[in-house]
């Protein structure tokens, strides 16, 4: 409870905040924990979780890899008695993650970055160029092995599109747009 | 009959035999797709985990553009998609917008970079509740010209064509692919995993935890001859490890993980290469003598 109140001080922004507002009408009922199928992976049950996002402890809340464990089910959200977005407070942790570079989320965070590289340059996804940009930016000479397998066999399906085809009426580059949201999301 | 659209980009790389499938499927229900021209990624899992506004005004792009196209083409007011990941990220945008003016306005002022506007008037349907509530066994039953008696399936909904919004089915106890099943013959196989997860996006950044999830499910469906599923992630996730499924937990969960409009296509006379049959992963050798003998 000390650590709790030591850790957040109110004339500092929180970045937990928005999420906080989320959370507040949760009543510890654990129904999220006992409807989450990726439980038994996380360091945190996700009813801890809120209460650690309520609690202001941020440190502990981005050490756990709780968030980073969800698979979107939407299980929780269905059953909460409060109705809380609660697979939408995961995602904004993850948001968080990323923004804050929090070490523990990078391999994700840079899967998802790479991916949506591609989505800002092409419009749609270039299976075969986010992977190899995720890769470079691993810096892991290994991880490719990780998937060769799978992706010989999609390959000779004919399922990865090499190189990058020209998309019939694709609708080419999204900068515009992905500018446009960056400069909104500094404003807030 | 005209339905706008939206393939997302699974179906043009990772899942074209669900693509193919689904179209060949319409064109016997007498309908025709209309591809919503120059769509967009929809920010898949990948959107949410990175910026909110931009999960957002991905899949807005798309209804901006799906609400011009159907005032032009003059069909109703609906975009059909067969992916379940797209789907969801679609019919966000269309619920939130309706009880948060603020966030339509912010949207918008992004979409105008385009000189794109949305207005909020385009309804996001699922190919699942198309088939069973514009067509249903009624319309598959008379057109279908092979009866696969025997063929135990079991149906895979997935999550998020269930969850979190109750459009047209049992969030929690699906069983809106079960008729459809029986209207082709097939026997549908009795689980508890049809609305279970099938660890979505965590097969590529926590693969591990992924495997097990598709683990429990393949186990679960031993004995049925078929999985039928309603979205490419979970088709991709239950078809492709399961050599290495079979590895780890040493014993063979090797089973065939179909389209729902593969299997209905098929029954209603459409030809193997025309449901894209040879694109999937995993046929196994009993799947393959059961649509031989009748196909
Ligand atoms: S189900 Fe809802 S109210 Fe219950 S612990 Fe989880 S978040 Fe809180
Ligand atoms: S949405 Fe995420 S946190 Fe909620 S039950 Fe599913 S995996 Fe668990």
């Amino acid at each position: 409870m000390e650590s709790a109140i030591k850790q957040k001080p109110a004339f500092l922004p929180d970045p937990l905040a928005p999420v906080c507002k989320m959370l507040q009408a949760c009543i510890q009922c654990g129904t999220c924990t006992a409807s989450c199928v990726n439980s038994f992976a996380m360091d945190q049950t996700p009813r801890r979780l809120w209460r650690m996002v309520i609690m202001g402890q941020k440190d502990e809340v981005f050490r756990s890899k709780t968030f980073a464990l969800c698979s979107s089910c939407y299980y929780c959200t269905l059953r909460c008695p409060r109705g809380l977005p609660l697979t939408e407070a995961m995602a904004a942790l993850k948001q968080i993650a990323a923004k804050e570079k929090i070490a523990s989320c990078k391999s994700g965070t840079l899967f998802y970055t790479s991916f949506l590289e591609s989505v800002r340059c092409h419009g749609r996804v270039s299976e075969m160029e986010f992977m190899t940009h995720y890769f470079i930016r691993m810096k892991n000479p290994v991880a490719p092995f990780k998937y060769t397998s799978l992706g010989m066999r999609l390959l000779s399906k004919g399922k990865i599109a090499i190189p990058l085809t020209k998309k019939k009426k694709g609708p080419g580059s999204l900068k515009a747009l992905f500018r446009k949201v960056a400069e909104l999301e500094q404003l807030s | 009959m005209k339905y706008l659209y939206y393939p997302g980009c699974s179906l043009e790389g990772t899942a074209i035999e669900y693509n193919r499938s689904t179209q060949a499927l319409m064109k016997l229900f007498g309908v025709d797709l209309l591809e919503l021209e120059g769509w967009n990624c929809c920010g898949a899992s990948a959107a949410e985990s990175i910026s909110y506004l931009l999960s957002m005004v991905l899949p807005a792009r798309n209804l901006a553009i799906a609400e011009k196209a159907v005032k032009d083409m003059d069909i109703k007011n609906e975009i059909l998609v067969p992916c379940s990941a797209c789907y969801l990220n679609l019919k966000k945008v269309e619920i939130k917008i309706r009880s948060q003016p603020e966030l339509l306005k912010k949207i918008n002022t992004v979409l105008n970079e385009e000189e794109l506007h949305l207005h909020g008037n385009i309804k996001v349907r699922h190919l699942l509740d198309v088939i069973i509530t514009d067509f249903g066994p009624e319309a598959i039953l008379p057109r279908v010209k092979r009866k696969f008696k025997d063929f135990l399936i079991a149906p895979y909904y997935g999550c998020q064509c269930l969850r979190p919004y109750i459009i047209f089915d049992d969030p929690e106890a699906p069983r809106s692919m079960e008729p459809l099943i029986e209207a082709v013959g097939a026997k549908v196989f009795d689980w508890a995993m049809g609305g279970k997860c099938c660890g979505a996006s965590l097969m590529n950044t926590k693969k591990e935890v992924g495997m097990e999830l598709t683990t429990a499910i393949l186990k679960q469906a031993k004995g049925a001859d078929a999985i039928i599923t309603v979205c490419p992630m979970c088709q991709m996730n239950l078809d492709a490890y399961q050599n290495n499924i079979s590895k780890r937990c040493g014993e063979n969960i090797r089973i065939s993980v179909l389209y729902l409009p593969q299997l209905l296509g098929l029954a209603m006379g459409l030809s193997k290469k025309q449901v894209g049959l040879d694109l999937n992963l995993t046929v196994t050798q009993e799947v393959k003598a059961i649509f031989n003998h009748y196909c």
